[in-house]
């Protein structure tokens, strides 16, 4: 499993209920219904993806996460999670309201921009870079924000949005196993996941 | 409300052969109260059953049949029969209900003319067919029926219940009239009421009917029926099944034994026969009667207000079930948009639902097509279920 899903999975307590937007084929959720025993429900717009969580057994809804979670009642899930793909989506602040609404927690994950080897290519190539985490060129990739862990920081801070908890990590290649970062995040770590509250 | 016209001889195992059973239920003292107001009873269900039925009776599924569907799932009933049951390719060994896990019931509706009492079956009071005399059901008193068949079957609970189109509607019903003995839900291409098109398309089928001099007020003899109407009726129906771009692959423009138009009124086009013919194949298997009773059913049903005073949410917070919802894209009958409706619903009940919208363009009735899509959701989401109960 993905190391920034293992942070993710490692924060949420056993038989929470959850929340996972652009679920994919339901990896994180089939993790956590096995070794936290949580109650999960998914969102995905891709039929083949949803069809496949939902032939494992796990509760999906296929739809446009920006319009799907606006049915869900104040404080429906213990937790909201959005792993990686906050770098697709047009209103941040908007969908992440929606998180802290609708869940108690929001937790967000996504690559982060300003690693140094996005840094480098940029500097010493003078060209978008494209790296293990971010491996789109310019004209193929879904993403259309960038995001540099020091940028999602002050995001938060701007839109009053409560950091419980923030790891910065530095996945190896595979993706399998990495590290947290403690110092010059910014500059090391590959992804940031953030755990929010209003 | 569907078209099972063309069943499908499915891969893998068949159940093999079934038998059709009557069960009677609401013997007198007992009656079935309908929605109208009237009174049935005793009143036969025919129905059939796949598979066993474990010792703790919690692996019963349900499955409710569309318009023109039977209790005839699965099977066959002689060894020449040239074709199986209407869902053969889903229920069977090793299939989306699998018998083998699974005890599989399938009743014909209550109002239905393949063995169930319906407007064609003698009322005890006259000695003589019911006729336009029979009460005006809805998809509640279908449902009311099919639970005394599954008490009488000795089951409390229902591992799920399962069903297309009008079938769907009796799923949802279920759901939220008997919500201790629903497990899931699985209402497929359906709604939870009719859209003023679906009314339309029924109430013009309906009228080819009682237009026809041989419908004598629903007082027809069996030898004489409506046959023009009630194929009509079926040829109208037949058009809101399918889809565009499904006639168009099907049949386009191609004309029916010519190579060039006749200039006549006769079927020129291919479109034109298949539907007289199919039209005619329903006239010899189906009571003209029992289609009007079920087209107004379905007319009728109305989930929220029915159950919830005009609130779908309302309606659904009654229900104990997990919901798997499925639509198809190109179904403009019961188009998507009202299979979210419910998504949303559900999700304002907080429910547990599933929804998956299948990219297929056979219109509405692709629910009875072969798709492994439509297997494995309906597999996955069962055996679910059957792990939490166990």
């Amino acid at each position: 499993m993905r190391f920034d899903l293992a942070v993710i999975a490692d924060w949420i307590e056993p038989k929470a209920t959850v929340l996972d937007l652009g679920c994919g084929p339901g990896e994180l959720l089939a993790h956590l219904r096995a070794v936290k025993e949580v109650v999960g429900t998914g969102i995905e717009k891709d039929e083949d993806e949803v069809a496949t969580a939902i032939g494992r057994g796990l509760t999906v809804i296929q739809g446009d996460m920006n319009e799907e979670i606006r049915d869900y009642p104040d404080k429906s899930f213990d937790y909201v999670i959005l792993s990686q793909t906050l770098m697709q989506v047009f209103d941040p602040a908007r969908i992440i309201g929606e998180m802290i609404r609708v869940g108690r927690y929001g937790i967000v994950s996504f690559p982060n921009f300003g690693h140094w080897r996005c840094r480098a290519q940029l500097f010493f190539r003078g060209r978008a870079p494209v790296t293990r985490e971010l491996p789109y060129q310019w004209y193929d990739t879904p993403n259309i924000r960038v995001i540099a862990y020091a940028d999602f920081t002050r995001f938060c801070r701007t839109f009053g949005f409560k950091v419980l908890n923030e790891a910065a990590v530095r996945e190896r290649a595979g993706g399998g196993s990495g590290a947290r970062v403690t110092r010059l995040k910014n500059l090391l770590a590959t992804h940031g996941v953030f755990m929010l509250a209003r | 409300m569907s078209e099972y016209a063309g069943s499908f001889a499915s891969p893998g195992v068949s159940v093999g052969k079934v038998e059709k059973l009557f069960a009677r239920l609401a013997e007198p003292p007992g009656v079935l109260a309908t929605e109208c107001g009237a009174g049935l009873g005793p009143v036969t269900l025919a129905y059939e059953t796949y598979g066993r039925l474990n010792a703790d009776r919690s692996n019963a599924v349900l499955v409710c049949h569309a318009l023109s569907g039977d209790s005839h799932l699965a099977g066959y009933y002689r060894e020449d029969d040239p074709k199986p049951g209407w869902w053969d390719l889903m229920v069977g060994p090793g299939k989306g209900l699998d018998t083998e896990r699974y005890f599989v019931v399938c009743a014909n509706v209550l109002g239905g003319c393949m063995g169930s009492t319906g407007p064609g079956s003698e009322n005890p009071a006259t000695g003589r067919p019911f006729g336009a005399t029979f009460p005006v059901l809805t998809i509640g008193d279908m449902v009311k029926a099919q639970k005394l068949l599954v008490e009488h079957l000795g089951i409390e609970r229902l591992l799920a219940v399962v069903g297309g189109s009008m079938g769907g509607m009796q799923v949802l019903e279920w759901a939220v009239r008997y919500p201790e003995a629903v497990r899931g839900a699985v209402p497929l291409a359906t709604t939870t009421k009719h859209s003023a098109l679906a009314i339309a398309f029924n109430e013009v089928a309906r009228q080819a009917i009682m237009t026809d001099p041989a419908w004598r007020g629903g007082d027809y003899s069996a030898d004489e029926p409506p046959s023009h109407g009630l194929a009509v009726a079926r040829m109208i129906g037949h058009i809101t099944y399918l889809s565009d771009a499904a006639m168009r692959r099907k049949f386009d423009r191609r004309l029916q034994d010519r190579c060039e138009i006749g200039y006549t009124f006769e079927a020129d086009f291919q479109v034109a026969s298949y539907l007289r013919h199919q039209g005619q194949k329903f006239v010899e298997r189906f009571d003209a009667n029992s289609f009007l009773y079920l087209t107004k059913a379905t007319d009728y049903f109305n989930l929220e207000n029915a159950w919830g005073g005009g609130s779908l949410t309302a309606a659904f917070s009654r229900a104990l079930a997990r919901f798997l919802i499925v639509s198809y894209t190109s179904d403009w009958l019961y188009p998507t948009y009202q299979s979210k409706t419910m998504v949303q619903a559900l999700k304002k009940a907080g429910k547990k639902v599933s929804f998956c919208e299948i990219e297929a363009d056979f219109g509405h009735d692709a629910f009875l097509l072969p798709s492994e899509r439509l297997t494995s959701l309906i597999s996955g989401f069962l055996a679910t279920l059957a792990r939490e109960e166990a």
